[in-house]
């Protein structure tokens, strides 16, 4: 498997972040030398084997549906780059 | 009394309690020792009047008899934690400006024990790192050095390691995803410990990868580790994997006694290039534990090759799943736009403008691994691999052994800048022994063991079976009796 500059295109879109297109070559070949150690894992033999979903074999606990915190709108708003009137300020998401 | 600052966390407190010197007073010491330091870049804020206030808070708490193990006792803190109303920024640009509005458990609960605050400690950006390199703040160094290059404290956790070898502050609390503690201490000549998975609260920790991250200190010895773990651990309703499991007294635990223990030496780990002095060093660990007392045993775990091949699919899709938090809406950065862009606009340039290489390059490793078509191919077949890499532990431990001893780096403190122009994989090689136990969850401590034939200090790797860090603290005491490693970098910053 080996990753050209279109999927590399593609995956920076996916993962929002801008790559300018004289980067992505480079960018293709990094992935590549990452994905040559990650194809290692081919050779395993994982034939009925579980996917780990815990490391720790404890249950996840469990807890009462309840609202257990709130009322400070300023606090959640402190360290926005733009709030107003008492919300996230973005740019327009629809015109 | 001088030099307070180079006591460990035992001495201090113990001098503290019978009253011979002061909160005050060793804190003073410590921020004059940070003043002094700025060439090694190991602390990215500084609090001297958090500290000098937390002292003094602490002194009046001990002349009220009322005295917990960290009380007055000065620590860094990396900047992975969040610390209220002190930047928190895991040395990111896109956290550039952010304040918490909460405290992380594990350092509320230094606090509440009374530890000092000296300031928050350079790292790589969100933990991603073997080097320190990647951090926004610039290079941490590492206080050794042997010609004249700066060589690297290691990473993610540099600053914290640069720190306590430095004698900056008494202890540090690091991090580990794959190694992010024990590198570093191996790199510098001190001593961290990654407890098992869930023993530390996540809560208020930058994650990373959720399902390999611990909190762990970051100290000058196996009984100062053994005093801060205690204090940083413990059930937290707020993070869902804590273990609610009692925390042990592991300061108690360090009798020195390992008769009849078993100890494991991995075949697996006698990898190709690594250099002849750290296989001596490991072997000559091997004598140690046996002169002291316990069995020393082959074992196998023939799934270690595997275990940086499965790591570099789990750790970077996790993170490109946490990572997604950051889009310039509710913290950080935000990306100034041109008239005609949007919100989509926003979060592309936003993070890549804030991100480092590093992490853009894993948060999107990440996204590809999880991406349609290749989920099970990659991130599944992964995670199949981290059950057998588990299983490999559990087998060794049904034989009856109770610790493995492993090298805990395959080489000492490179050189800053040396490893830039190779690929990414030369870098992530650094890890290949300590990236196991994150996967299985196990607690592993590193623990200086001797110095390379140029004077760089070498460490050593135990692996603990799950929650038995008193164990594993007691086995790597009795080792570090026995190595008499002394040596401290001469002072050069």
């Amino acid at each position: 498997m080996s990753i050209d500059v279109d999927t590399a295109r593609r995956v920076a879109k996916l993962a929002r972040i801008r790559v300018e297109d004289e980067a992505l070559p480079a960018l293709a070949e990094e992935f590549n030398a990452v994905l040559g150690l990650i194809e290692q894992l081919s050779e395993v033999d994982v034939e009925g084997v579980e996917p780990m979903t815990s490391v720790t074999p404890q249950r996840l606990k469990r807890r009462i549906d309840a609202v257990t915190d709130g009322d400070q709108p300023e606090k959640v708003l402190s360290n926005a780059p733009d709030a107003r009137e008492g919300f996230f300020a973005v740019p327009n998401v629809v015109e | 009394m001088t030099n307070l600052n180079t006591l460990t966390l035992a001495d201090a407190r113990d001098a503290l309690r019978k009253g011979d010197v002061t909160s005050q007073e060793i804190t003073e010491s410590c921020l004059n020792a940070i003043d002094g330091a700025d060439k090694l870049n190991a602390f990215s804020h500084k609090t001297a009047d958090i500290a000098r206030e937390q002292a003094k808070a602490a002194d009046i708490r001990i002349q009220a008899g009322d005295a917990p193990a960290m009380c007055g006792l000065p620590i860094g803190i990396k900047d992975l934690f969040a610390t209220k109303g002190t930047p928190t920024q895991a040395a990111s640009r896109i956290l550039e400006g952010f304040k918490p509005e909460y405290e992380s458990t594990v350092s509320g609960k230094l606090q509440d024990a009374g530890a000092v605050m000296l300031g928050k400690l350079n790292m790589d950006e969100f933990a991603m790192g073997s080097s320190n390199e990647t951090s926004v703040y610039g290079n941490a160094v590492n206080p050794w050095k042997i010609d004249d290059r700066d060589l690297t404290p290691g990473g993610s956790s540099g600053g914290s390691a640069a720190a306590v070898a430095a004698d900056l502050c008494l202890a540090a609390t690091g991090t580990d995803t794959g190694g992010s503690i024990r590198q570093p201490a191996a790199f510098t000549g001190t001593v961290g410990i990654k407890p098992t998975y869930g023993r530390c609260s996540r809560w208020g920790i930058v994650a990373f990868a959720s399902s390999l991250d611990q909190a762990g200190p970051m100290t000058k010895t196996v009984r100062d580790s053994a005093i801060m773990l205690e204090a940083m651990c413990g059930y937290d309703a707020k993070d869902s994997t804590s273990a609610e499991l009692a925390v042990p007294n592991f300061e108690a635990m360090l009798t020195g006694d390992i008769k009849g223990k078993k100890i494991g030496i991995p075949k697996e780990y006698r990898i190709d290039g690594v250099p002849e002095e750290i296989s001596k060093l490991w072997d000559q660990g091997a004598e140690m534990l046996k002169d002291a007392g316990a069995e020393i045993v082959d074992v196998s775990l023939p799934h270690t090759k595997y275990a940086l091949p499965a790591y570099y699919v789990i750790a970077p899709a996790e993170a490109s799943s946490n990572l997604a938090r950051y889009d310039g809406v509710r913290y950080g950065h935000r990306a100034g736009l041109a008239e005609n862009e949007g919100i989509t606009e926003m979060y592309e340039k936003t993070r890549a403008e804030g991100f480092g290489s590093e992490v853009q390059r894993r948060v999107m490793i990440g996204t590809y691994v999880l991406s349609a078509g290749f989920y099970d191919a990659y991130y599944n077949r992964a995670r199949k691999v981290r059950t057998l890499i588990k299983q490999d532990f559990e087998n060794v431990f049904a034989q009856g052994v109770d610790a493995i001893l492993t090298p805990a780096t395959p080489s000492a403190a490179f050189g800053l800048g040396e490893m830039s122009n190779s690929d990414p994989i030369q870098m992530y090689l650094n890890d290949v022994f300590t990236v196991t136990l994150n996967l299985a969850g196990l607690p592993g401590v590193a623990l200086p063991a001797g110095l390379t034939k140029d004077g760089l200090p070498l460490g050593l790797q135990l692996i603990g079976k799950p929650w038995e860090e008193g164990d594993l603290l007691n086995i790597a005491h009795s080792l570090e009796e026995r190595t008499g490693f002394v040596s401290k970098p001469q002072k050069w910053w």
